[in-house]
């Protein structure tokens, strides 16, 4: 099963194609990272896939032809979206509450015990706690919902290196013991050098290659992820500039 | 760092998803807007209170007035009198007490309405609620209908306090008090009865929608402000006159009660001049009553007698008063209706519009 697949997807922001002629197929159970420079077209297609977003062109659906924003699609879905927006005003058991009441499943017993762990107090505001907090709370509500996809949109972009660390710990462990497909976007490549086993290129609104961490290092002749990525990035701005 | 893991779960393939129940909407709507909520309770609640204490005596002196025989009589009067000059508080719509009152609405449509999904827009929350298993489309139509029921029902209260303050003043068989003369169909109109919830519904609805186009709080308040600025004075000025046909009389006696559209003078079935006669005629025909128009001593009604000796009949469109009620269900139909109009164009926004 894919978790993500696309064909001839397409999103135009006025003038401009934010995405263009986009064809994927991700599969489930992996840690997929979307890669590419700013303004590459990452978060038009996250966008896309968890349904925020409406295509101008081609269609994309998940967790195995499901329409992307359909009562199905979002059911099985955990989007976590850049910045982490949050109700600043809510405490902390308000977001768990409000979470819980607005999705068919929701783990409380997991939810608490991650936030005890964490040391997130229930009754602080979402808006009184530190980014790495923040960040930590919405990670926990998406994965309560124990969601079949988790969706990322620059997840760790705002975080210190410790938060950072203990975001992509969380990640992994839903994803290595629990089988959860996880699709994120980042800039940062380094980061994703020891969690992605799949990869998407993108830039310019057009995916440069997609495929799988170990091949593609392998028949690129390239010793890592940053290196392949860079030098495919590089090798490719001028034709998309032509 | 160890990290808890999530449980598995059964998988759901091919089996229909039941959908999130509806009144699980309730409580979220609930934590998410209950400052906005408390604070149209306390003011509304502060108004209640303020009514009760200012309602309370005018009530009693009308009683007093009203049940004291024979009406003619000195003491009487007296009662009367006293009732009378209790009119200082809200009289009108001129007053303070008034004008806030018809600010109620606007400010609550303004203040609860537009941020209601401008601030999901503005700081990107949306991108959590629209994306939760509830649905962004069955989200947005659940919060607009029970926050606008909310604040119609918490109006509504209010606006029956009003009426109930204005009780006397409209009350039949107190001929003897002056204030009787007065038409319910003056600004007070929206205050009373369903208008007044109408309204307030209307302007949350407006402010909704203007949220959701403009995407930013205070542009919205301040477009929702002034749409329904526009609203309620073309309202008053041009729509209320014609829910119903005015009645049309030669009579002029026109009761106070009425609400007067318009009056003009035919002759010989012809239109002869619209409004108060001019000049030219009185001094034509009326030159031997004591005095010109406008002048103290002489009542419209004589002029009116005196041009009519020359063959001018007077018309008079008017709303009789008994209509207040049938007029106060137009209004109140039609605001209904604008503001499911406009939640089913919000919530039609929320569903397609990309984000």
């Amino acid at each position: 099963m894919n978790v993500v697949e696309a064909s001839g997807l397409g999103k135009r922001y006025g003038a401009t194609w934010a995405l263009r002629e986009c064809m994927l197929e991700i599969p489930a159970g992996r840690v997929a990272a979307l890669v590419g420079p700013n303004g590459a077209g990452k978060s038009t297609l996250l966008n896309l896939a968890v349904g925020l977003s409406v295509p101008s062109a081609g269609e994309v659906t998940v967790l195995g032809g499901r329409l992307a924003g359909s009562p199905a699609a979002l059911d099985g879905i955990a989007f976590v979206a850049q910045d982490t927006p949050l109700y600043k005003n809510l405490t902390v058991a308000d977001m768990i509450y409000v979470t819980r009441n607005l999705n068919r499943r929701f783990d409380q017993p997991y939810a608490q015990a991650r936030l005890d762990e964490l040391g997130i107090p229930l009754k602080r505001k979402a808006g009184k706690l530190s980014g790495g907090q923040q960040a930590q709370l919405a990670l926990t509500l998406a994965l309560a919902r124990r969601p079949r996809l988790l969706v990322l949109d620059e997840p760790v972009a705002m975080l210190d290196p410790i938060a950072r660390h203990d975001f992509m710990a969380t990640v992994l462990a839903a994803a290595s013991a629990d089988g959860v497909s996880v699709l994120l976007s980042s800039h940062v490549l380094t980061e994703l050098e020891r969690v992605a086993g799949y990869l998407v290129l993108l830039s310019r609104g057009q995916v440069l290659l997609a495929g799988d961490v170990g091949e593609l290092l392998a028949t690129h002749g390239r010793a890592s992820l940053e290196e392949l990525a860079l030098r495919y990035l590089r090798e490719n701005l001028p034709a998309a500039t032509r | 760092m160890t990290a808890l893991t999530v449980p598995a779960r059964p998988d759901e393939d091919g089996a229909r998803l039941r959908p999130v129940p509806w009144r699980r909407m309730a409580g979220v709507t609930w934590r998410q807007h209950r400052f906005a909520l408390a604070g149209v309770a306390a003011l509304l609640g502060a108004l209640a209170v303020w009514l009760w204490i200012i309602g309370t005596p005018l009530h009693h002196a009308y009683a007093v007035a009203a049940a004291c025989h024979p009406a003619s009589s000195p003491a009487c009067q007296k009662l009367a009198d006293t009732f009378n000059g209790m009119d200082d508080l809200m009289a009108g719509a001129t007053t303070p007490g008034g004008v806030f009152l018809q600010l109620v609405p606007v400010l609550i449509g303004a203040f609860a309405g537009a941020p209601v999904l401008a601030r999901e827009l503005e700081t990107g929350t949306f991108r959590y609620a629209w994306t939760q298993g509830f649905g962004r489309w069955r989200w947005a139509l659940a919060k607009l209908v029970l926050l606008g029921a909310l604040l119609a029902a918490a109006t509504g209260t209010v606006g029956a306090l009003v009426s109930w303050y204005y009780q006397p003043y409209f009350a039949p068989g107190n001929q003897a008090l002056y204030l009787n003369e007065m038409s319910p169909f003056a600004t007070l109109f929206t205050l009373r009865g369903v208008a007044f919830p109408a309204w307030t519904l209307a302007a949350f609805t407006i402010g909704a929608l203007a949220g959701m186009l403009i995407r930013r709080i205070v542009p919205a308040i301040i477009a929702t402000l002034a749409i329904y600025a526009g609203l309620a004075l073309a309202t008053g000025l041009y729509l209320r006159e014609h829910y119903l046909t005015p009645l049309l009389t030669s009579n002029p006696n026109v009761p106070g009660t009425a609400w007067i559209i318009s009056n003009w003078s035919a002759r010989h079935g012809k239109f002869a001049y619209a409004g108060n006669p001019p000049d030219i005629l009185l001094n034509r025909f009326c030159s031997s009553l004591p005095a010109g128009p406008g002048k103290a001593g002489i009542s419209p009604q004589a002029f009116a007698q005196c041009l009519a000796r020359h063959g001018y009949t007077q018309w008079t469109s008017y709303q009789p008063a008994s209509r207040f009620w049938p007029f106060q269900g137009i209004e109140g139909g039609w605001l209904l209706a604008l503001s499911a109009l406009l939640i089913a164009a919000t919530v039609w926004l929320v569903h397609r519009r990309a984000a």
